[in-house]
């Protein structure tokens, strides 16, 4: 059990100090889950290896959802990998993030209207913290939707969510 | 006073105390929302079948242990090269003789068979005649196979 999620109610001196310490501890090192699906995939190992140089960022990929923080989406999501997909993102450990790349995971892409093997979007299966547009979007535009993850990483809080 | 042993001591109390403080440290912070497909085997996304334990052919014994001798063979092969040229004939010999030596283990797991692979050759039934029907009448008659 975990004695300091979401237990309690407001932010307070303590429970924002910690929120700082964790979030900077998670946010710098995303591990990421390590597999690819389709042409995005290139530009994910693109950005991974040396010229744009994931490890900077705290960034490396891994072997095992276990071990993993980040899953990135990098490709055509097919009906017989969604379910894959579902089952990786299931045996992930907690707290645990999803970077859609490209417009095929994030809405079909051009498989939109006739591409009757393919999941009109990866947020139908699992949610979704990251859309980085393009096909395939350069290792820029990736880093880019890593960094934009990390601010979202950064603004988290133990304190339980207010209901509106 | 602290003994030689006492220093190891504080070693394995420093390590225990780290490996704690860390799973200490994870299980206060860690959110735990464990479901069935969460805690399922990993198996690359596929649902897990069968038992993980499975059962090897025990002749892959012999090959290992086999594999071991030659592979330590080769791992004094490279030192060898590497000072060959200082130590001049001696070291020729030498070498001559330790692979003398594993070339007669070599001949002697040859010689026994050990490095025979014999495939099962179990006795199929085959039914090259069978009954059929032919005007109206069961006759005994070839079967293709």
């Amino acid at each position: 059990m975990g004695l300091l999620d979401q237990k309690f109610e407001n932010g307070n001196v303590i429970i924002t100090t910690t929120d700082n310490l964790l979030n900077w501890a998670r946010l710098s090192s995303m591990w990421g889950m390590q597999f690819g699906l389709a042409c995005c995939a290139i530009e994910m190992m693109a950005t991974g290896a040396s010229h744009y140089d994931l490890d900077r960022f705290g960034i490396f990929f891994r072997g095992t959802p276990r071990q993993s923080d980040v899953m990135i989406v990098a490709g055509t999501v097919t009906l017989k990998m969604a379910t894959r997909i579902k089952t990786l993102y299931d045996q992930m450990a907690e707290p645990r993030y999803v970077v859609s790349m490209g417009s095929c995971s994030n809405c079909g892409g051009p498989y939109w209207e006739h591409g009757y093997h393919v999941l009109k979007g990866v947020d139908r299966i699992i949610p979704v913290d990251v859309y980085v547009p393009g096909c395939p979007p350069r290792p820029e535009a990736l880093m880019e939707g890593l960094m934009k993850l990390q601010e979202k990483i950064r603004n988290e809080s133990l304190a339980k969510k207010k209901s509106a | 006073m602290l003994t030689e042993f006492g220093r190891v001591l504080i070693f394995i109390i420093i390590g225990l105390v780290f490996v704690a403080a860390g799973l200490i440290t994870a299980w206060l912070i860690r959110p735990s929302r464990p479901y069935p497909s969460k805690l399922s085997t990993y198996e690359c996304g596929e649902s897990p079948v069968g038992e993980p334990r499975v059962r090897f052919n025990i002749r892959f014994y012999v090959i290992a242990l086999i594999f071991i001798i030659f592979d330590v063979e080769v791992v004094f092969l490279f030192p060898w090269a590497t000072v060959y040229k200082n130590l001049g004939w001696f070291a020729f010999v030498e070498m001559l003789v330790f692979l003398g030596i594993l070339f007669v283990g070599y001949a002697y797991v040859w010689r026994k068979g050990d490095l025979d692979w014999d495939k099962p050759a179990p006795n199929i039934p085959r039914y090259d005649r069978g009954v059929g029907v032919r005007d109206n009448q069961l006759v005994e008659e070839e079967v293709a196979l």
